[in-house]
């Protein structure tokens, strides 16, 4: 499934390849660059020097226990929480000073579902960013919001108020908003909870195809079996980074067994 | 009706009609964001708070349309802002905090009011005085009313946002705290210009009721804002026309009205209604 890839634009890793929102080629330097993160909250430290390093067209994992900084971190990049110490560099600038490059999935109970929205109104929002506040739709923004509406398959559902959709179709018009958005990295806090088994299976395919054209996701993720059915790479945390690396690489059965402390339940 | 009519005669029920329309539909278009904003028991403290910055102002300044709207102001920044003071510095909480400082605030009124000598306008500011609207409170009315609406509609976006995701908002590149003092500023000068109408006892009721009731139906904020105005603007006017005719005091019968079509609309609608064809949440 391709989604919002115009014709003339060859698929990502090319050289001439034009990345979402940077608009420039030369992918090799959207590269997201996180060092010495460390992020409290009152007196409590929820991450403590965290590194890492990764570039766009990649899916990355954040594993860890519950309270080990999982939300915490990805909260910290969209710049919700106000780090203590450490840098966040996106493509060499700040992350949070590119604010349309970024889309941020909350946690499905963090939603008010009862909004009165609809599916195409959530995902109109996407354009509000390129937008600003007063230009009006123009034909290419429809245009664009259709595009993500069918990418997502959602065009039957578009006008449906939130709440009476389905688990996976409200993950589904949240990403479509962050194609609308025409967003360059993803951030996703636990976007699989609370799907069946088809819904997964469909979101597990669009994230796939979503780096493919070139996005860096960043997505939580607490179900050990599927890391490497969905991501490249992972990183190990537990208020620490643990380990951080590919899939192959980073995800050993050590390296699980010390993120969560007990052998048991490392199996992966 | 025939009562109403006739009465249109007079100067007065005229300026009283063209208040209900100015007033009800700027309450009725801010109800949306009280309502979307999950504030309403909030604003209704602090439009009680009101009382004792008016009586201040009165004593102060003589009895003038710019005292009563300055005073009220004053009195609802500083128990919106003292109560968020006392919340963020101590163990207390916002509501609790609201709840001393307005009950405090609003004996500290009563009591001036009756040593000023001047309980006769008490009964207007708690229940609101349609009848004795002058050129200047009309045009006071008007001037919020059209600020309140435009502003609100030229950051549609950003308060939709704002609303939809708090936490999301600032990241968006959103001045979430200068816009959330914009919005409290707005909401408290339609909450004074529905003091003319209403009262500050009742003054809650139209600024709350009219998009509630617009949200059993809707699942579009750009329809709960205009309907919001639409209803709360023909509501206030049914309702004036019908307290001539029943003798009924004014603001009394348009909170009564709103609450009443709020109700009916909680039993009888379709989708959220009371009795749904289809439960619209899973």
């Amino acid at each position: 499934m391709t989604t919002a890839t115009t014709p003339d634009n060859p698929p990502h890793g090319h050289p001439d390849h034009v990345c979402w929102g940077g608009g420039a080629a030369n992918h090799t330097q959207h590269r997201l660059d996180v060092r010495g993160l460390t992020v409290s909250y009152r007196e409590v430290r929820a991450l403590e020097g965290v590194d890492f390093s990764t570039e766009c067209g990649r899916c990355v994992a954040l594993i860890g226990p519950n309270g080990a900084g999982k939300s915490t971190l990805l909260k910290s990049l969209v710049g919700i929480l106000t780090p203590e110490a450490g840098t966040i560099l996106w493509r060499g600038a700040a992350l949070t000073s590119s604010h349309r490059e970024l889309a941020y999935l909350p946690q499905r109970g963090e939603v008010d579902w009862q909004f009165p929205i609809t599916v195409r109104g959530l995902v109109e929002m996407g354009r509000y960013p390129n937008l600003g506040w007063w230009r009006s739709f123009q034909k290419h923004d429809r245009e664009i919001v259709d595009r993500a509406l069918a990418a997502m398959q959602l065009e039957d559902l578009a006008d449906r108020q939130i709440s009476a959709l389905s688990g996976g179709q409200q993950q589904r018009t949240f990403l479509a908003r962050a194609l609308a958005q025409e967003a360059h990295v993803l951030l996703l806090d636990e976007p699989f909870t609370g799907l069946d088994q088809p819904a997964e299976e469909a979101l597990r395919r669009l994230l796939r195809d979503l780096a493919a054209e070139g996005r860096l996701i960043i997505a939580s993720h607490h179900d050990l079996e599927t890391v490497p059915l969905i991501f490249d790479e992972v990183l190990l945390l537990r208020r620490r980074t643990i380990g951080f690396g590919t899939v192959q690489d980073a995800f050993t059965p050590e390296a699980i067994a010390a993120t969560y402390g007990t052998p048991a339940l490392a199996q992966p | 009706m025939s009562v109403f009519l006739q009465s249109l005669d007079l100067e007065i029920t005229r300026r009283a009609l063209f208040a209900c329309l100015l007033i009800g539909f700027a309450n009725g278009y801010v109800s949306a964001f009280v309502v979307l904003r999950k504030s309403a028991l909030k604003i209704g403290t602090i439009s009680h708070g009101l009382l004792p910055g008016i009586a201040v102002a009165v004593a102060l300044f003589g009895l003038f349309s710019w005292s009563v709207l300055a005073g009220a102001l004053f009195a609802a920044i500083f128990i919106g802002l003292g109560s968020l003071f006392v919340a963020r510095t101590s163990r207390i909480d916002h509501d609790t905090a609201l709840a001393v400082l307005y009950t405090s605030g609003f004996g500290g009124g009563l009591i001036l009011i009756s040593r000023l000598g001047i309980r006769q306008k008490l009964d207007e500011w708690l229940f609101g005085g349609l009848m004795g609207m002058s050129d200047s409170d009309l045009w006071l009315a008007f001037g919020i009313s059209a600020a309140a609406i435009l502003l609100l509609t030229a950051l549609q976006r950003p308060i939709l946002i704002l609303l939809f995701e708090p936490n999301v908002a600032a990241s968006l590149g959103i001045p979430v705290r200068l816009l959330n003092y914009l919005l409290f500023g707005i909401v408290i000068l339609v909450l004074v210009s529905s003091l003319q109408a209403v009262g500050c006892i009742l003054s809650v009721g139209l600024l709350v009721a009219p998009a509630a009731t617009i949200y059993m139906f809707s699942d579009s904020a750009p329809v709960l804002f205009w309907g919001g105005g639409l209803l709360g603007s023909l509501g206030s006017c049914a309702a004036l026309i019908l307290s001539y005719q029943l003798n009924w005091p004014a603001g009394a019968t348009i909170t009564l009205l709103l609450g009443t079509v709020f109700l009916l609309a909680f039993i009888l609608s379709p989708r959220y209604g009371l009795f749904r064809i289809n439960p619209a949440s899973k």
